[in-house]
C-alpha cells in the first residue's frame, strides 16, 4: 500500500492533477463561448459529442482506435521530455515507422507468427532510428533537436511518399497494395462483437508501453542515466555518465514509441498506406498529450484518452448540434493554452486552495 | 514626532512565516553614514529583516522608521522612493547591455520624449562613479566585465536612483581576495559621503575590518549589538553560533604515507589554442592535503577538471598508483579511487529535481549491490542515503526530499557523505566550504582532517588562506597554469603568499613532492 502511495506521490502531487483539470474545465467552456458565438448550443453540442462517444458498441471501439496511437506518440514525447529533450519529430517517426510496417507487410510471405512481430519490430526500428539520427546529431553536432527533428517530419513524409509511389503503389489509386493477411494485428472477434469497428492489439501494446515507460525511467540504471541528463547534463557528466550516448538513446527510445504507432495504423487499422499531402497530426497531437498529462505515465493515458475522445466525438457535434468538427480544435487548442499558462489557472484555483490554507491554519 | 540621527529604525519587527518565526521582535537602528553589520548564520532571519526593509515582505508587527518618520513600506518602489537600495548577492544585470544601460534601466534619460538619451545616460553614469571612486566604463557589455565590476554595477544602479541608505547582501560571497580588498574600500568611500551602509554578512573577518557596529541575530532574534572596537572575532563567533566555536582546525602532525597521486608536465587548451594549464606538476601522498592558492582563473578549475577526467588535457601524465590515468574517463577515475567535491555544488554536485537519496549514489548507482540485471533497487538507495544522513547529520525533510528543497550547508555534507563513502584514495575537495557558515565550514574541516587522517591523499583547491593554512601540509601556487612555488604551510606569510599569486616566482623555487 505505501509503495502504491509512494508512486502515486512521485507522478502526482495536488497542483500538477488540479492544474490539467481546471484547464479542461476553461477549455469547453471557451470551446462553449466560441459556439454561442457562432450561433449553436454549446450543451446540445457537447451532448452529441457524449452521445457520439459512447452511443454504440461500434463508436467505443473506434473510440478506442483513434485514443491509440495518441497514447503511443504521447508516451515518445514524454518519454523525451523526461530525458530533457523536446522530440517535436513524432510525426516523421510515426511515418517512417508506418512505412517499414507498410514494407514488411507486403513484400515478405511468412507465417502470420513471424510476418506480424517482423513487421512490427522493423516499423519500430525505423522509427527508433529515424528519431536517433536527431539525437546522434545533437550530441556529435550541437544541432538543436526541435530543429533537426521539424525539418526530418517533411523528410519522412516526401521519403514515404515516394517508397509507396515507386514500389507498392495500387494501380491508379494514391495508396499502397494491401498488406498481406498475415502481417494484420486486427483482433476478430472483438471487431465483430463491436459492430465491425477496427479494433487491434495495437491498443494492448500501447498500454503495455505506458507501462514499460514508467519501468524503465524509474526503475532501472538507464532510467536513472537518462533522468539525470534530462535534468542536469552537467552533474551527469560529472557523475561519469556519458552524456552523448545518453542523448542517441533516449531518442531512439523515444522513436521506437512514436514508430509503434505508425506501426499499428498501417497493420492494425487501414491495411494499406496512402499517399499523403500532409502529415496526420497524430505526433503534434502526441505534444499536447504529454503536455496535459504532465510527462507522467498515468498523465499521458488519460491525456490521450481525452484528446482521442474529443477528436473521435466532434464527428458527433456536427451531426447532432450542427457544430463544425474543427471546434473540437478549438477546445483542445484552448486547453493547451491553459495548462502551458498554468499560472493563469492557478490564479482561477487560488481562492478555493486559500481558503483550505486558511481552514487548516485555525485547524492548528 | 522627529528622532534624531538614525537613518532607519526597527522597533519590534516580527515576521512569522508557517511553522516558524523568522523575525522576533527585533530592534535595529542604523545611524546616518555608518557602516552597520547584520551577522548571523544562514537562516537567521538577516534576509527576511532586510527584505521587510526593502518592501518585500510586510511584518506582522512592529514599526519601521526612516530618517525620523514613521512609514510603511508597501513595496520595492517605495523604498526606493525613500532612497533605499540594495545590492543583491545574485546581480540582477542585462547581460548583453552595457553598463549605463543596464545603470538607467527604468529611469532612462530621454531625448523628445520617447528616445533613450544614450550620450546623457553615459554622462550621468560617468559623473557618478567618478564621485564615488567606482572606476567603471559606462560604454562597455556587462558580459565582458569581471563579477567584481558588475558588483559596482550594481552599486551604481542605487546610487543613480538616489540611495542614501544602502543593504548590501553577502557581497563577497562571489569575489576574490583581491576584489574584496576593493570592495572594502569602495564601502568606506560610500559611508565617508555621508551614506548608510547595512551589510549581511556570516563572515567575521569582515565585520572587523569594515564595520563601525555589528548586530548579531540568532533564530530570528538580536542576541547583542556591540561596536566592532568592543568586540572581537571569537565573541562574534559565540554569539552568532551560541557556544564555543573551534576555529582554528585541530590537526596533528603526520608522516605522510605511499605515493597516491603524481602529476606531470600536464598541459590543457583552451580556448583559442592558449594554454589553460601549462605543465603543471606535483604529488601527493597517502595522509597528506596538499593545498592549491591562488587568484580564481589560473587554471585551478582545469586542473581538477583533467585530473577528474571531466576535459580532456592535451598533454603531460597523471599517475594514480603510479598507474597512468591521462584522459581516463570521468567514470573510470572514479571507480579507480578518486572522490571529486565540485566548485559548483549546484551544477556539477548533485542533481537539483533528484531526491536527496538518489543524489547520495549519483557516482555509484551503477555498483552491483543497488541492483541487477539493469534494474535499481531503491530499497538498498534508501538505506544507505539513511545511514549516510544520520553519520553525517544532513538535515531535510527527509532522504525522499528534493535536493533543491536542501541548504547550502546540507547539500554539502550530503556530498562529502557521498563522496568519502565511496572510501577513495585520492579526494580533491574544490572550495569546499564556499558559501557556508561557521557551524558547517568547522564540520566540513573536520571531516576533511579525518580523511587525511585516514590515510587519504587530499587535493584542496581555495581561494581562502585561512582554510589553506588551517588544512593544509603543503600549499602549492597556481598562476597562469603553472604552479609558481610552494609556501611553508607551518610559517603563514602572506606577503609572500600574495607575491606568487601575483606570478612572482623569486619568492621560492618550485620543489616538487618534496618537503
Amino acid at each position: 500500500m505505501d509503495k502504491v502511495k509512494g508512486i502515486a506521490d512521485k507522478t502526482f502531487n495536488k497542483t500538477s492533477f488540479l492544474v490539467p483539470l481546471v484547464a479542461i474545465i476553461l477549455g469547453l467552456l471557451c470551446g462553449a463561448i466560441a459556439m454561442l458565438a457562432g450561433g449553436f448550443d454549446p450543451i446540445l453540442a457537447y451532448q452529441s459529442l457524449l452521445k457520439k462517444l459512447f452511443g454504440s458498441p461500434y463508436d467505443m471501439g473506434e473510440a478506442i482506435r483513434a485514443i491509440t496511437p495518441l497514447l503511443f506518440t504521447g508516451t515518445a514525447v514524454a518519454f523525451a521530455f523526461r530525458t530533457g529533450l523536446f522530440n517535436i519529430g513524432v510525426e516523421g517517426q510515426f511515418m517512417m515507422g508506418m512505412t517499414g510496417a507498410t514494407v514488411i507487410g507486403i513484400t515478405l510471405d511468412l507465417p502470420w507468427y513471424l510476418h506480424a512481430p517482423l513487421a512490427i519490430i522493423v516499423g519500430a526500428l525505423c522509427g527508433g532510428l529515424w528519431a536517433a539520427l536527431t539525437g546522434y546529431l545533437k550530441a556529435v553536432r550541437g544541432v538543436n533537436e526541435v530543429i533537426s527533428s521539424i525539418m526530418l517530419n517533411w523528410v519522412a513524409l516526401y521519403l514515404s511518399n515516394y517508397i509507396i509511389r515507386a514500389f507498392f503503389v495500387a494501380k491508379g489509386q494514391q495508396k499502397s497494395d494491401p498488406i498481406q493477411e498475415s502481417a494484420l494485428v486486427s483482433i476478430g472477434w472483438l471487431s465483430d462483437a463491436m459492430d465491425h469497428a477496427r479494433m487491434h492489439w495495437g491498443t494492448v501494446i500501447a498500454l503495455l508501453g505506458i507501462g514499460v515507460f514508467y519501468i524503465i525511467l524509474w526503475r532501472t540504471k538507464q532510467g536513472y542515466e537518462l533522468r539525470a541528463v534530462g535534468q542536469s547534463p552537467d552533474a551527469a557528466l560529472y557523475a561519469g555518465i556519458n552524456v552523448n550516448r545518453t542523448i542517441v538513446k533516449s531518442m531512439f527510445i523515444s522513436g521506437l514509441f512514436a514508430g509503434l504507432a505508425g506501426v499499428f495504423e498501417t497493420l492494425g487499422v487501414f491495411g494499406y498506406q496512402t499517399m499523403l499531402a500532409a502529415p496526420w497530426g497524430y505526433g503534434f497531437d502526441g505534444i499536447a498529450v504529454a503536455l496535459l498529462g504532465g510527462n507522467t505515465p498515468i498523465g499521458v493515458l488519460l491525456g490521450a484518452i481525452l484528446f482521442g475522445g474529443l477528436s473521435y466525438g466532434s464527428a458527433g457535434m456536427s451531426f447532432g448540434a450542427g457544430v463544425p468538427p474543427e471546434l473540437v480544435r478549438i477546445v483542445i487548442g484552448s486547453i493547451i493554452f491553459f495548462i502551458a499558462s498554468h499560472g493563469i489557472v492557478k490564479f482561477f484555483i487560488k481562492p478555493f486552495l486559500g481558503r483550505r490554507a486558511d481552514k487548516r491554519k485555525e485547524a492548528i | 514626532m522627529k528622532q534624531s540621527a538614525a537613518a532607519v529604525t526597527l522597533k519590534g519587527i516580527t515576521k512569522r512565516f508557517p511553522g516558524l518565526v523568522a523575525n522576533d521582535s527585533i530592534d535595529f537602528e542604523l545611524k546616518k553614514g555608518e557602516i552597520h553589520a547584520l551577522l548571523g548564520e544562514n537562516g537567521a532571519g538577516k534576509s527576511t529583516l532586510m527584505n521587510i526593509l526593502f518592501g518585500l515582505y510586510q511584518p506582522d508587527e512592529g514599526e519601521i522608521w526612516v530618517n525620523g518618520n514613521k512609514t510603511v513600506i508597501e513595496g520595492a518602489g517605495k523604498a526606493i522612493d525613500l532612497g533605499i537600495g540594495m545590492v543583491h548577492q545574485h546581480f540582477k544585470l542585462v547581460q548583453p547591455f552595457t553598463v549605463a544601460e543596464n545603470i538607467v534601466l527604468g529611469n532612462e534619460p530621454r531625448k523628445f520624449g520617447t528616445f533613450v538619451n544614450y550620450k546623457q545616460a553615459n554622462d550621468k553614469v560617468r559623473s557618478i562613479s567618478e564621485r564615488y571612486a567606482l572606476k567603471v566604463d559606462p560604454q562597455v557589455r556587462i558580459k565582458d566585465i569581471t563579477v567584481g565590476m558588475q558588483q559596482r554595477v550594481e552599486i551604481l544602479k542605487t546610487l543613480y536612483r538616489g540611495a542614501e541608505i544602502l543593504i548590501f547582501d553577502e557581497p563577497t560571497a562571489v569575489l576574490t581576495v583581491q576584489e574584496i580588498e576593493e570592495l572594502i574600500g569602495i564601502l568606506r568611500n560610500l559611508a565617508a559621503e555621508g551614506k548608510s551602509i547595512i551589510l549581511i554578512t556570516h563572515k567575521l573577518k569582515e565585520v572587523m575590518a569594515l564595520a563601525d557596529s555589528v548586530t548579531v541575530i540568532r533564530r530570528g532574534k538580536v542576541v547583542r549589538t556591540v561596536t566592532t572596537k568592543e568586540t572581537n572575532e571569537q565573541q562574534l563567533a559565540e554569539l552568532m553560533v551560541g557556544r564555543d566555536v573551534n576555529f582554528q582546525a585541530v590537526k596533528t602532525k603526520k608522516e605522510p604515507g605511499e605515493l597516491i597521486v603524481s602529476v606531470d608536465n600536464l598541459t590543457m587548451k583552451g580556448e583559442e589554442n592558449k594554454l589553460v594549464l601549462n605543465g603543471v606538476a606535483f604529488d601527493i601522498r597517502a595522509g597528506e592535503i596538499l593545498g592549491i592558492a591562488g587568484v580564481d582563473g589560473n587554471g585551478q578549475s582545469e586542473l581538477v577538471q583533467a585530473i577528474t577526467g571531466m576535459r580532456k588535457a592535451s598533454g603531460g601524465s597523471v599517475k594514480l598508483h603510479g598507474k597512468e590515468m591521462i584522459n581516463k574517463t570521468p567514470r573510470q577515475m572514479s571507480v579507480a579511487g578518486v572522490s571529486h567535491i565540485p566548485e559548483d555544488r549546484h551544477k556539477h554536485g548533485m542533481v537539483l529535481d533528484f531526491t536527496l537519496s538518489e543524489n547520495m549514489v549519483l557516482d555509484t548507482y551503477f555498483d552491483p549491490q543497488f541492483g541487477k540485471n539493469g534494474f535499481i533497487d531503491y530499497k538498498a538507495i534508501d538505506t544507505l542515503a539513511n545511514q549516510l544522513v544520520t553519520e553525517f547529520d544532513v538535515r531535510s525533510s527527509g532522504i525522499q526530499a528534493k535536493a533543491r528543497s536542501l541548504s547550502g550547508g546540507n547539500q554539502q555534507k550530503a556530498i562529502i557523505a557521498r563522496e568519502l563513502w565511496k572510501n577513495p584514495s585520492l579526494l580533491i575537495a574544490v572550495q569546499p566550504t564556499r558559501g557556508l557558515d561557521i557551524g558547517a565550514i568547522e564540520y566540513v574541516h573536520k571531516r576533511l582532517i579525518e580523511a587525511r587522517d585516514a590515510g587519504k591523499a587530499i587535493l584542496l583547491v581555495s581561494f581562502e588562506l585561512d582554510e589553506l593554512y588551517a588544512l593544509s601540509d603543503r600549499i602549492a601556487v597556481m598562476y597562469e597554469g603553472k604552479i609558481m612555488g610552494y609556501a611553508d604551510a607551518d610559517q603563514r606569510d602572506d606577503k609572500q603568499l600574495g607575491l606568487m599569486m601575483a606570478g612572482n616566482s623569486a619568492a621560492k623555487q618550485p620543489t616538487k613532492g618534496g618537503r
